[in-house]
């Protein structure tokens, strides 16, 4: 890599000033509420536009096919969050699935 | 007893963050192997986990790297793959206000993705708990620790890693393990939903420009549907 310690120098401290932004912008100003509300959706809506791609999307391309292990173990893990709520469990037989689903399919 | 208050939020922030680890422990061991892959040298590779500590925004350096991109574009596409922290900053400032200039230096150092998901939970939950930012520093710390530690042992081991296991899917298996339970109302459920289709849509967009917009997307689903 070109430079490894300026860029690694430079991305971190971009990060962390996009970390810090709000939360230390925030002391001065009083967000207005949609804007409160706004920020409340997004746990759920950023988590799961990194979700959503892995499960269906294959080399860029969609692939919705129930021969798609991806989908299928991902459909898997949710029901198992679903019904346990328990973080252990959806990883390890989330993961589990995929493992026997790339043998059989 | 306010000390052994912050020490309970604070163990519990730790307790709350270790099944993430599942998920994030592999993630920093193939960070190291594709680190040196990349040419990085061991010492290098390290320091990014501490310097950056973003896994996607050190993976696609990494991945520039091993092109031999110029420096300027790397650092751009760095600044833009962490845009999301953003969000996750503004999400989680209310609860900061009372904390000082070094509280808030440190807890946005350890803002990341799987820091920010556990606390927010933790956060909307308990408001009013008055030591709720010592519950962040346990959760944060537990996953710096881990991510500098699987970072160190992935460098040692080099390309040991069995290539036929798809350690990269623990990532959308950790997410929902914590989005599914946070999904309790109509608008929360409608939000959800149009985030994952715009994130389809869009993800032709470079440099996780897609996974913005479908937060966007999905943020004015949900106001939309709290308003009828």
């Amino acid at each position: 890599m070109m430079h490894p310690w300026l860029v690694m120098c430079a991305i971190g401290l971009l990060t962390f000033m996009t970390r810090l932004s709000f939360i230390a912008l925030l002391e001065c100003w009083q967000a207005p509420a949609i804007l409160r509300r706004a920020l409340g959706f997004v746990p759920v809506t950023v988590l799961t536009a990194i979700i959503v791609p892995e499960l269906v999307l294959h080399d860029g391309m969609l692939d919705l096919a129930l021969t798609n292990p991806r989908l299928l173990a991902g459909g898997i893990a949710i029901i198992v969050s679903w019904k346990t709520k328990n973080v252990v469990w959806t990883i390890v037989t989330g993961m589990g699935a995929l493992l026997l689903l790339q043998k059989i399919l | 007893m306010r000390t052994s208050d912050a020490c309970r939020e604070f163990l519990s922030g730790v307790k709350d963050e270790l099944p993430i680890l599942i998920g994030v422990i592999p993630f920093g061991m193939i960070y190291g192997v594709l680190a040196l892959g990349a040419g990085l040298s061991p010492g290098e590779a390290q320091a990014m986990s501490a310097i950056v500590f973003a896994g996607s925004a050190q993976f696609m350096t990494v991945q520039l790297a091993g092109i031999g991109a110029p420096a300027i574009l790397t650092i751009l596409t760095g600044f833009v793959i962490n845009l999301r922290h953003a969000l996750y900053s503004g999400s989680i400032a209310p609860h900061m206000r009372q904390l000082n200039l070094k509280w808030k230096t440190l807890l946005a150092y350890l803002l990341t993705d799987e820091a920010y998901a556990v606390a927010i939970i933790h956060y909307q939950r308990e408001s009013d708990n008055a030591n709720k930012h010592w519950y962040f520093l346990g959760a944060g710390l537990a996953l710096w620790v881990s991510w500098q530690t699987s970072t160190a042992v992935g460098i040692f081991m080099g390309a040991k890693v069995p290539p036929g296991w798809p350690l990269d899917f623990t990532l959308p298996l950790t997410f929902i393990a914590l989005v599914v339970p946070a999904l309790k109302n109509r608008a929360s459920i409608l939000a959800a939903i149009a985030a994952g289709f715009t994130s389809v849509l869009a993800a032709g967009l470079p440099y996780k420009l897609g996974l913005l917009s479908a937060a966007l997307v999905g943020i004015l689903v949900g106001l939309w549907s709290e308003e009828k």
